[in-house]
């Protein structure tokens, strides 16, 4: 699943990044590795831009950015 | 580009002196002896904005949001403007002081969260630690949010073994139940930690001690150097840092830059092809030495 697609209420697990140069630099940069662990906190009204949390700050990126990024949910 | 470590008197804007101020107006700004931070016989003169001559350049860097301008206010006396806004450090701002007998240069780079994106802030902070070649990198990360903060020190690692971690906003930490063990991230990190709180002036002390010792070390630990675990890129990393070191002997960290042209970095690309790269190698710009 991507991480548009993920669930309010769960928690996933990055398993990689769909997306190559600058872009997949800066979700890097911001935190977004496999591995790490990212919820989504806070969605406008159309989902586009969401907020995520991960690594204890919020992130927020529009829809085209969060489906490169791949999740695994977390069991709960 | 010209680094913040040039030899040259570019003094920053003068402050409104006194009629009768004589040449020596750039000495330690009077009242000092009665600093608070002078009680442990440490010794810190703040200088101000017009630093004069210096012995050793110091470059703060750091994550947004950490308390760089804090810790450069408490170094220096100056009162740079802290707030909490994006680019609120446009460019770089600059101060002195001096501790232990030596003068110091330091220059407050923007926030940022890492040395390989490309915005305007992370530049300036990217060429300021490459070029400018900074005798000290204090790099002020947040101790409530550490994991997010180790990724740019890990990255200054790789370029300079001249870092002290300033480990600041500690007492936030502890208000959150979080204590961080600094000696342990020491022997990880292989620089010195110094746990602060930096609005309180906790630890500047502590943190000017580790700042002298690293300017005055003659071997400071070599930048990192990261192994891929994938062996393609290994060797196209070794294959293509072999011949920048051919090209520009040298360069310390020439993994680093094979690394940033296997990516496409623009910033380092050109500086290969315009040569700027090779200043790496060259000794700093001879640098005015007090008295």
């Amino acid at each position: 699943m991507t991480l548009d697609e993920m669930p309010r209420d769960r928690r996933g697990v990055v398993t990689a990044l769909d997306t190559r140069g600058a872009e997949r630099r800066r979700l890097m940069d911001l935190g977004l590795l496999p591995g790490v662990s990212i919820s989504a906190e806070l969605r406008s009204p159309l989902g586009d831009p969401t907020a995520y949390e991960v690594r204890g700050t919020l992130v927020v990126l529009r829809g085209h950015q969060a489906r490169t990024v791949h999740v695994e949910l977390e069991d709960r | 580009m010209g680094g913040p470590g040039g030899g040259t008197e570019d003094l920053p804007t003068p402050r409104p002196r006194p009629a009768q101020d004589t040449h020596d107006s750039h000495d330690a700004a009077p009242g000092c002896a009665s600093c608070a931070l002078s009680s442990g016989g440490a010794r810190l003169a703040r200088l101000g904005l017009a630093p004069g001559r210096h012995d050793h350049v110091v470059a703060l860097a750091g994550n947004p949001n950490t308390g760089k301008s804090t810790v450069f206010n408490a170094l220096t006396g100056l009162r740079q403007h802290v707030g909490n806004w994006s680019g609120k450090t446009v460019a770089r701002a600059e101060g002195g002081f001096t501790y232990g007998g030596a003068r110091y240069r330091i220059v407050d780079l923007p926030g940022t969260y890492s040395l390989l994106s490309t915005s305007a802030d992370e530049d300036v902070a990217r060429d300021a630690l490459l070029f400018g070649r900074p005798d000290v990198v204090v790099v002020v990360v947040d101790a409530t949010r550490l994991e997010r903060n180790l990724p740019l020190v890990l990255q200054i690692r790789q370029i300079t073994g001249r870092v002290v971690v300033a480990l600041n906003l500690v007492d936030e930490a502890r208000r959150h139940g979080l204590t961080v063990d600094a000696r342990h991230l020491t022997r990880e990190l292989g620089v010195p930690v110094v746990p602060m709180a930096a609005r309180r002036n906790e630890g500047i002390p502590e943190l000017l001690a580790a700042i002298a010792q690293v300017a005055g070390t003659r071997d400071a630990p070599a930048p990192l150097r990261l192994v891929h675990k994938d062996p393609a890129l290994e060797e196209a990393v070794a294959d293509l840092a072999g011949r920048v070191a051919g090209q520009f002997p040298g360069v310390p960290n020439a993994r680093w830059v094979a690394l940033r042209l296997l990516e496409g970095d623009p910033g380092i690309e050109a500086a290969v092809r315009d040569g700027t790269l090779g200043e790496l190698a060259t000794p700093a710009a001879p640098v005015e030495r007090a008295g």
